[in-house]
């Protein structure tokens, strides 16, 4: 038996798929499953003996952890209010340390175009940060696909074929007559609202980011009060695929030309446009829309992953 | 400016473009388009080298039209681009030397999306060898942890799936730290950038004394000691490398850690500097976990009882020489940290990519006992098992004996002190180093009927009635991972035969580096 588990530490076999699933076991209750479930493991060694032995391995890590934890914390706020205490106070500070902000207030209308100026700071002068952020997001989005989207792998076992139970457990939410009837009304606006903050993001407060969520939010109710069937119609799995391939393109392209023109002092050819205008500020607009579509295809992305295993087509095949 | 100065920005674009590329290309065209990109990579990265070689120099590249404080910043010199170069070898010989196992590891629907995490990881892994700004590198370094979960992952099996949700946990904790670290040095300093953060600090020490930074370089330190498997936080190491696919394993072994030291080394050495750093207590704390890291590691290694294990386990013992030189300091020091991170990005990922060939003629076990005998069924990856486990233990002409001796007179040069930690921590640990990985390949040529004992695979056939999973059929894929573990052994050879070379090409970089 402590072979067995040993062999589970190194990795040889999965100890736990040892142990008698409800597929197997249609006779037993779950209480009494649950029970053989226990005296198995127990058996080839994954659980201790007895029940006492495992309360006090238990209680002997959790004091540990409680106590580690606790030092920890108390060690971080000491850090944190000794550095608090040495931050100079606002309009004191050394000429040095502010110069960056300072061209940032002072000129940034001027050179970015952009009345947010954090549009033009985080979109313009640090648009290279921005453009790795927003990469992020597609690879957490290409993680979940590959952790939850159903493929011939995670979903058939030895104890059965879950892509045929996984359509029993789905729970039609646009069945409920209150969500449907509530996003209905809701979802329109609260999109309307998404382009909005989506599309003033170099004006005023908002832009990709929040813009994108919002915009998201509503594909999601969309979804969850009219069925699945309505966003599929017009957000294929491909189309799905193919927006955000265009969005990232278009904004690694958009960067690359902008840092190499300015590194190599070359005329760049984008045209600031008035400060305030709705076509203004340069690339920050289309930049926004790129960053918006993205961040609300990803979340949309991440709730049709975890409900149901994918979007578009690749569920109803 | 002349041309190639562009070629560190484009290995970063081209990457990230692939990344996105790849989610929408069919699997055979995603791999035979990375494959393609990574040998693009490596051509930019050596006409980067030998520019930087030929002219001694370095370049700092503005991203965009503003200049140094207020836009971002990438730099190259010889040190960035050998390091470069490096990892892209590497990391093309990882993706062809575990194609056999990641086509079986991998459900199809998924290599591709597989493909684009490799090429994102790219990305980061060139912005974080290029970049010359502190937040660029948390930015990229969440891209390096998110997609080094999703290479994890990927074999979609209970065991990776837990040891992906521990790797991921013990990653972002080590993430925020290090971004609370960069929060607070932006607070002390004022600026991002690492030369104009560096300014900043030296008139600050003067002002407020250097407690303050102390605490924020803690912080980050402890960040990034977390995410590369410094001692004591070494544990969760064994269980992501051993339950990963073997492509992932290499990667994650022997590059996504590397990245991060090299990114704390180059916020040491460029927005700190050598000279602040020596007032501070940080390096002889480095010095001394990166000893016990030597120990400890390699003691677990022995204890442990698969072979897969003992990689993983001695990768933490590997780590902390980097550490230990990072801690002694002086140009000597600190080029054998850089020289143990080539060294080891080599051999590690040699060792990861032939242990699983070994099990695979062995019932598909990778316990010590079923190995007996592995490496006379499995010829050619028994001897790039044991060139690369020699290489390791120190053995002469190999990459690993350079290393040792490139710390031990580093460490001659020293305080006295440091001479008696160093020595005779070198000494143990060579040896300890030589009892696991020299009793491993004695084990693998010992006669035996080798995977008598326990077979994964059929016990659970034989439990479950289900047709067991046959290891692929011997095809094309056998002469990639040749290839690959004959490039890597060549760089090995390459590291070993001529360290007087690469010595002077690391000094030349880190000349012009701090």
């Amino acid at each position: 038996m402590r072979k067995d588990f040993d062999a589970w530490l190194d990795g040889e076999t999965e100890l736990l798929d040892r142990l008698p699933e409800a597929a197997e076991r249609p006779d037993l209750s779950l209480d009494e499953l649950s029970r053989v479930r226990q005296e198995e493991a127990v058996r080839i060694g994954a659980l201790p003996r007895t029940r006492a032995l495992a309360e006090k391995h238990r209680k002997r890590f959790r004091l540990g952890y409680r106590l580690a934890a606790v030092g920890c914390c108390l060690a971080l706020m000491f850090v944190f209010l000794y550095m608090t205490a040495h931050i100079s106070s606002y309009g004191q500070e050394n000429p040095r340390a502010t110069e960056v902000s300072d061209r940032y207030v002072r000129d940034g209308l001027e050179e970015t175009g952009a009345t947010n100026i954090v549009a033009g700071m985080i979109l313009d002068y640090r648009a290279f940060d921005t453009l790795g952020e927003s990469h992020v997001l597609l690879t957490a989005l290409l993680c979940v696909i590959v952790l939850l989207s159903i493929d011939e792998k995670n979903m058939r076992s030895p104890y059965g074929d879950y892509s045929q139970i996984r359509l029993e457990r789905y729970f039609p939410t646009e069945q409920d007559s209150i969500l449907h009837k509530v996003g209905l009304v809701l979802s329109p606006c609260i999109m309307l609202y998404g382009f909005y903050v989506l599309l003033g993001g170099h004006l005023g407060p908002g832009g990709g980011f929040s813009g994108g969520v919002v915009l998201g939010t509503g594909l999601i109710l969309l979804s969850a009060s009219m069925g699945d069937g309505v966003t599929d119609r017009f957000l294929s799995r491909r189309r799905y695929h193919a927006v955000i391939f265009c969005a990232l393109g278009f904004y690694s392209f958009a960067k690359g030309y902008v840092f190499f023109t300015g590194a190599n002092g070359l005329e760049n050819h984008i045209p600031k446009g008035t400060p305030g205008a709705i076509l203004s500020a340069g690339l920050i607009l289309p930049l926004n829309i790129a960053v918006g579509l993205v961040v609300a295809l990803t979340m949309f992305g991440f709730y049709n992953l975890f409900y149901r295993g994918g979007n578009g087509e690749d569920y109803h095949d | 400016m002349p041309f190639l100065w562009n070629f560190p920005l484009f290995t970063i674009l081209l990457s990230l473009f692939s990344g996105v590329l790849c989610m929408l290309l069919p699997w055979r065209a995603a791999k035979w388009f990375t494959v393609t990109l990574e040998c693009l990579l490596i051509g930019l990265a050596s006409s980067v080298l030998w520019y930087t070689a030929s002219t001694g120099t370095a370049f700092t590249y503005p991203m965009g039209e503003f200049p140094a404080p207020w836009g971002n910043e990438i730099r190259a010199g010889s040190l960035e681009a050998l390091m470069a170069l490096g990892f892209l070898a590497v990391l093309l010989c990882s993706v062809l030397g575990g194609w056999t196992f990641l086509r079986t590891d991998v459900d199809e629907s998924k290599l591709h999306l597989y493909f684009g995490l490799v090429n994102l990881l790219t990305a980061a892994l060139m912005a974080l060898v290029w970049t010359n700004d502190v937040f660029t590198g948390y930015v990229f370094l969440e891209i390096m942890t998110l997609a080094s979960c999703g290479l994890l992952i990927a074999r979609e099996n209970g065991r990776s799936a837990l040891a992906a949700m521990r790797y991921m946990i013990m990653n972002l904790l080590g993430s925020g730290l290090f971004l609370l670290g960069v929060v607070l040095l932006y607070n002390l300093t004022g600026h991002l950038l690492m030369v104009p953060m560096r300014e900043s600090i030296a008139s600050m020490i003067a002002e407020n004394g250097e407690r303050p930074l102390t605490f924020a370089l803690t912080i980050l330190t402890i960040g990034l000691g977390l995410k590369s498997g410094l001692f004591p936080f070494y544990f969760w190491m064994p269980d992501t490398y051993g339950s990963a696919t073997p492509t992932s394993a290499s990667i994650l072994s022997s590059l996504v850690s590397k990245s991060y030291i090299f990114l704390l080394f180059k916020i040491y050495c460029r927005a700190i500097g050598p000279e602040v750093l020596s007032l501070l207590p940080l390096p002889r704390i480095l010095l001394v976990l990166g000893v016990l890291g030597m120990v400890f590691g390699s003691v677990a290694a022995i204890r442990s009882g698969s072979l897969n294990r003992v990689v993983a386990y001695s990768s933490a013992a590997q780590i902390g020489y980097i550490y230990m030189g990072i801690g002694l300091g002086g140009p000597m020091g600190y080029a054998a940290a850089m020289f143990q991170i080539l060294s080891h990005t080599v051999t590690k990922s040699l060792l990861f990519l032939t242990t699983p060939q070994l099990a695979s003629v062995s019932g598909d076990s990778l316990l010590l006992e079923n190995l007996q005998g592995s490496g006379r069924r499995a010829k050619a990856a028994g001897l790039f098992f044991t060139l690369g486990a020699l290489s390791m233990v120190g053995i002469p002409f190999l990459a690993g004996f350079p290393a040792k001796l490139f710390f031990a007179s580093a460490a001659a040069e020293g305080t006295m002190t440091e001479m008696w930690i160093v020595l005779p921590a070198l000494a143990v640990s060579t040896v300890l180093n030589a009892v696991y990985y020299i009793g491993a390949v004695i084990r693998i040529y010992t006669a035996g009927p080798g995977g008598a004992g326990l077979r994964a695979r059929e016990i659970y056939a034989s439990e479950h009635g289900v047709q067991p999973v046959l290891p692929p059929k011997p095809d094309a894929s056998r002469h990639y991972f040749r290839l690959s573990a004959a490039v890597l052994t060549v760089c090995n050879l390459v590291l070993g035969l001529a360290p007087w070379a690469i010595l002077r090409l690391l000094e030349q970089g880190l000349s012009t580096f701090s």
